[in-house]
């Protein structure tokens, strides 16, 4: 029996954002942007109507099922899906079609409930959904490339729910508990459940579905997919895997990784795509420094890097949008004629450069100095060269090869207002927050006790971004981009695995014609010799002669009499 | 196109190129001569070093260019390598 304990007035902000999901598949086009404005705004009211602690609850097979668990972490990552579901809506409100609105609210809708879930089962079945829904928003880029990438990513996510679900299983059985909590990696069981959370964070080795999917959705699709998965994995990281110290050399990797392959890419969506894939990182890298200011630092970091990241797409959508064009070889000089959608994109870039006055700077450098803070030596320093790479390949060469470097002698007008005007919402926050650190600070999990505005701190990012930036002009002549991908681990599933199937086939065929030769030349004459008797020409077919049947019921008949049970 | 110079952007011609080029060079001039006055308060040591910033900035990019530049003779294949059979 289902037992809901709803405090009144408490309104499950999920369930607001995924009536609006409903809603907008359903009513008239001259509705639909009321609705696309006003689901995330009512979102972020019922986000902040919630107290502390439980306030959903049921049962399922004997475990409670807490659907609603709110604190100011939740809180804090909720509020931004929200914000950027407004943003994200606002951006694609003329352009997208109603099946991909939809199902990117529906999208949106899950990394709400995910933030608020409160048991692993809730957990599991959110994540789910977010799979689900965002596969739709892929494959709603409705071009056969996205269709594609929409079940590679589909498949690639579900068989991350499959992990994640035999570690949730593994810990029921061994804890009898499906509570949300800090979780030992002391068994398989637990390992499992951090593969599976590491999927959707795109940590390698399984971390090319974001390069391969992100860049085939549509233009706004991609400003949603931006925003919620990975963050919705970072949000999962900190309450079940909170100072795990696996996390610092995943993140790390995580970090050049997405800087070496974003440096070799052509297509401006994939150099954000692996951008993400760096910024997630850093937040991984402070998930497992886990004291009170790396995951402040963390926190702070996945909703600044949302709103830049989110603002960065937008500017690549709009460019998208307006040209058709999507490799940096195609694109240049566009700040001419899309001054609106440069300077937005500039603002983006700096920001996740972390240049002072943006929210990057704020936010990043939290992690930074909880890791000198422990005495991370090594750490500190990867960090410290992984923020000047990030300015060489998204804070520079983003903008440079999209709006400046050669004319290509494009000159499209800056996009419709709505995604104007989305892109320059995302543009105040993302200065806003850099000039008023404390509105940010204010809702982290932790009473925050770090200065972002020193002297020193802002002289020795300066130095270390603007020698960066000179690397970049210096050896921009190694920098050309070319009409070309880059192989990633998607090549294992997409043509290795596909090479050892049609290996294996050949293989059968190859059995199987050996073995059809084998049975024609020595098989079937077997077979033939064993069946000739019973063939209608065979001996045991043949006729017999009445006397021959009479001769053999005699010889039956002494035999029973001679052998037969006495009387 | 563009091929008059009057008629190129402002900050396409070549004045505003030789301003911003000498701007650029003044700003990292400045922020590395500002360590005069300013104390950096390093963590580990080498970090207060004169310049330590703009050095390590530099060249990390350098060798992450250089490092990208030999995956890219491993990885990089033509664009329509996966789009024949897909």
């Amino acid at each position: 029996m289902i037992d809901l304990a709803l405090p009144p007035l408490c309104l499950p902000p999920a369930l607001v954002l995924f009536t609006g999901a409903l809603l907008i598949a359903l009513v008239r086009p001259a509705i639909r942007p009321l609705i696309l404005l006003l689901a995330p705004l009512l979102t972020l009211w019922a986000v902040w109507n919630l107290g502390d602690g439980v306030s959903l609850q049921t049962q399922f097979l004997g475990h409670p099922i807490e659907l609603i668990e709110a604190d100011r972490l939740r809180r804090l990552f909720a509020t931004v899906f929200a914000l950027m579901a407004f943003a994200g809506g606002l951006f694609a409100l003329r352009q997208a079609s109603r099946f991909e609105l939809s199902a990117a609210y529906a999208y949106a809708a899950s990394a709400v409930a995910v933030c608020f879930a409160g048991d692993l089962i809730s957990l599991f079945v959110f994540w789910e959904l977010m799979a689900l829904f965002s596969t739709l928003v892929v494959a709603a880029g409705n071009h056969p490339a996205a269709r594609q990438a929409a079940v590679r990513y589909g498949v690639l996510h579900l068989f991350g729910g499959v992990v994640m679900m035999l570690g949730i299983v593994g810990i029921m059985g061994q804890t009898g508990s499906v509570d949300i909590r800090a979780i030992a990696l002391d068994s398989v069981a637990a390992w499992l459940l951090l593969t599976g959370v590491l999927i959707n964070a795109a940590a390698p080795p399984l971390s090319a579905w974001i390069a391969d999917a992100y860049p085939e959705a549509s233009p706004s699709g991609s400003v949603f997919l931006s925003a919620f998965t990975t963050k919705a994995a970072v949000l999962a990281l900190i309450l079940l895997f909170p100072g795990a110290g696996v996390l610092i050399p995943i993140g790390i990797a995580m970090i050049f990784y997405g800087i070496l392959y974003a440096l070799l890419e052509n297509d401006i969506r994939r150099i954000l795509a692996y951008s993400i894939v760096n910024q997630v990182g850093f937040m991984l890298v402070g998930v497992g420094i886990g004291t009170e200011l790396a995951i402040d630092g963390a926190a702070a970091h996945a909703f600044a890097h949302i709103l830049y990241k989110g603002l960065l797409f937008m500017s690549a959508g709009a460019v998208i949008f307006q040209t058709g064009k999507r490799q940096c070889t195609d694109l240049g000089g566009l700040f001419q004629s899309m001054p609106v959608t440069a300077i937005c994109g500039i603002v983006g870039a700096l920001a996740i450069s972390a240049f002072p006055l943006t929210s990057g700077f704020i936010a990043k450098s939290m992690i930074s100095q909880s890791a000198a803070n422990q005495h991370l030596a090594l750490v500190w320093t990867l960090l410290t060269a992984a923020s000047a790479g990030v300015f060489l390949h998204a804070g520079i060469k983003f903008p440079w090869f999209v709006f400046f470097q050669k004319d290509s002698g494009l000159r499209p007008a800056d996009p419709p207002w709505n995604m104007q005007a989305a892109m320059l919402l995302l543009a105040a926050a993302c200065i806003g927050l850099g000039v008023f650190p404390g509105l940010l600070y204010g809702l982290l999990p932790y009473p925050v006790d770090y200065l972002p505005y020193t002297a020193a701190h802002v002289l020795s990012q300066l130095q270390l971004l603007l020698f960066a930036g000179l690397a970049f002009f210096v050896m921009l002549p190694w920098m050309q981009r070319t009409l070309t991908i880059s192989l990633d681990f998607d090549w294992c599933y997409r043509r290795l695995i596909p090479a050892i199937a049609a290996q294996v086939e050949s293989g059968w065929d190859w059995i199987k014609q050996r073995f059809d030769a084998f049975w024609q030349s020595y098989g079937a004459r077997a077979l033939d010799w064993v069946l000739d008797p019973h063939r209608s020409r065979g001996w045991l077919a043949r006729t017999w002669p009445t006397g021959s049947m009479a001769l053999w019921v005699v010889a039956l008949l002494v035999l029973v009499i001679w052998f037969g049970p006495a009387q | 196109m563009n091929a008059d110079p009057d008629q190129r952007h402002w900050l396409l011609r070549p004045g505003t190129l030789r301003l911003l080029c000498w701007l650029g060079a003044s700003v990292l001039a400045i922020t590395v001569l500002a360590q005069l006055w300013v104390d950096l308060h390093a963590e580990f040591g080498v970090d207060g070093w004169f310049g330590f910033n703009a050095g390590f900035g530099f060249l990390s990019c350098v060798l992450m260019v250089l490092v990208a530049k030999v995956l890219g003779y491993f990885v990089k294949r033509p664009q329509k390598f996966y789009r024949h059979d897909d």
